[in-house]
């Protein structure tokens, strides 16, 4: 599992590895909390073209659907298999074995730290 | 990371076991102006304990109100859309409450307690109209309508365990066990409290329903939880009810079920009885049936993993034919299962039709209902 203070944040409760100019992708734990136990992960294929914000992926529970928004603009190099074959890492370690994509990116946006991720989701 | 659910009302109330909920790391999700626990650790686990072992529910949002009086059978048999009357004492039923164009105002289970007396229980949701409806609809009869919902609390135990359970639960005395039949129930009491016992539930398990004054409830659950630890008795959320009574094939209020639903339409013909006595609300618009081309309830199948979910098109090829009441990807069947409304002329088990997942189409075959059948 990354330590949780070396990640980025989105409001939209995806978290970013920086390693060089690649990124990994994946959801917080507040948001696998929220969704519930994950039995579906539909990831973008590697060598897809992401646009900051967008929809790239779903991710469903038994009781909903939440959706993957692209954290940052780039190219995906690696999705995770394992989460395809086991969604239920998603909801296990989801700052660890439980990551989405990798995404070779040209720039970072602005992003949330751990301290102002925490206020956001209030726990 | 977005999320479809529904966001917090305002101050929505608090079950009588809110607090042991808490202590026991409930997830709370607002269902029909209650918070209640959607999950403690996981759905599918808790799903898997009803299916394999037994879990444990707090349903005290449902509303109960008891109808006694001298004329309370034959005020029933006017109000709902069975023969009430020929229910025997300590048995229930499961009904309907008919308006007067036949649509359904809410399904309810109605239990005998004495001659001159029943205990509707009915939908949260549905509280009001159903007080509503029957208190207008009691003038012309000598009965009282009172709604207890505030003080009673309601428990399921539910799963191929929960008799065993019941059984070895201390402070239980009295009630008849190992003569209480589907669909019938017992009374008794805990530690010294009335209680009623159903063998009813909502998951396709064998299971109980335990009705007590809601002082009483925290103790109850405190000693079914501690009889049920040797048995695998897990506490169970509202998520996991959701999808075990979607396997189930039972409907849900709101989903299959609305004022504007004909009970034929939802394959609950057999339940409004045409061929008792007298006038009943809903008898004149019920005898005409469903007007032609109704959209009739049906199961679909998918294969994969993608769900249709609540609302999503059922398409014929290119037409649009219907649409998804519930869906879910079924724990227990491990493969996608909605029930869906369409066109009559499609409903035929074997038909194949198409579910629309968020713009991409999903093939669905038309089953017959329940998806799953608990092992007799």
């Amino acid at each position: 599992m990354a330590d949780l203070n070396e990640l980025k944040y989105t409001a939209e409760h995806e978290w970013i590895l920086v390693d060089g100019d690649v990124a990994t992708v994946g959801i917080t734990a507040y948001a696998a909390e929220k969704l519930g136990d994950i039995v579906f992960v539909e990831l973008p294929k590697v060598g897809s073209t992401l646009v900051e914000g967008t929809v790239v992926g779903e991710i469903e529970s038994t009781k909903s659907v939440g959706e993957l928004f692209a954290p940052v603009n780039g190219t995906v190099v690696e999705a995770n298999a394992a989460v395809s074959d086991s969604p239920e890492l998603v909801n296990s370690d989801p700052f660890g074995e439980g990551w989405l994509v990798k995404v070779r990116f040209t720039e970072l946006p602005e992003m949330l730290d751990l301290a102002a991720y925490t206020a956001l989701t209030g726990e | 990371m977005t999320d479809d659910s529904p966001a917090l009302e305002a101050q929505p109330r608090q079950s009588p076991l809110h607090d042991v909920h808490a202590a026991a790391g409930a997830s709370f999700t607002d269902f029909a102006g209650w918070l209640m626990p959607v999950r403690y650790s996981s759905d599918l686990a808790e799903h898997h304990a009803v299916r394999t072992a037994a879990g444990i529910f707090d349903i005290s949002h449902m509303a109960e109100i008891l109808v006694h009086g001298p004329d309370a059978a034959a005020f029933l048999d006017f109000a709902l859309a069975g023969k009430l009357s020929a229910v025997a004492v300590d048995q229930a039923r499961y009904s309907l409450l008919l308006d007067t164009a036949g649509g359904i105002i809410d399904d309810l289970v109605v239990y005998r307690r004495a001659d001159d007396s029943f205990f509707v229980v009915a939908n949260a949701g549905n509280r009001v109209p159903v007080v509503e409806a029957l208190a207008s609809r009691a003038s012309d009869f000598d009965v009282t309508v009172d709604d207890q919902s505030d003080e009673v609390s309601l428990i399921a135990v539910q799963g191929p365990r929960s008799r065993e359970i019941i059984a070895a639960t201390a402070g239980i005395t009295g009630i008849q066990l190992d003569e209480l039949k589907y669909y019938w129930s017992t009374n008794g009491s805990f530690d010294g409290v009335p209680l009623m016992v159903g063998r009813t539930g909502y998951t396709g398990e064998d299971g109980f329903e335990l009705y007590i004054q809601a002082d009483a409830a925290a103790a109850l659950w405190a000693a079914l939880t501690a009889a049920g630890q040797p048995f695998g008795l897990q506490p169970a959320g509202l998520a996991s009810r959701d999808t075990l009574r979607l396997e189930a094939g039972m409907p849900l209020y709101g989903h299959e079920l609305g004022l504007d639903t004909l009970p034929v339409q939802a394959g609950l013909g057999r339940v409004v009885n045409l061929k008792k006595e007298g006038d009943f609300v809903g008898r004149q618009a019920s005898e005409l049936g469903a007007p032609d081309g109704a959209r009739v309830l049906v199961g679909l199948v998918s294969e994969g993993k993608r769900a249709g979910r609540a609302g999503y098109a059922v398409f014929d090829g290119d037409v649009e034919v219907g649409a998804i009441t519930s869906g879910a990807l079924s724990p227990t069947l491990g493969h996608p299962i909605a029930m869906a409304y369409v066109d009559p002329g499609l409903s035929a088990p074997g038909t194949e039709l198409a579910i629309d997942v968020r713009g991409s189409r999903v093939a669905a075959s038309v089953v017959a209902l329940p998806f799953y059948k608990r092992e007799a």
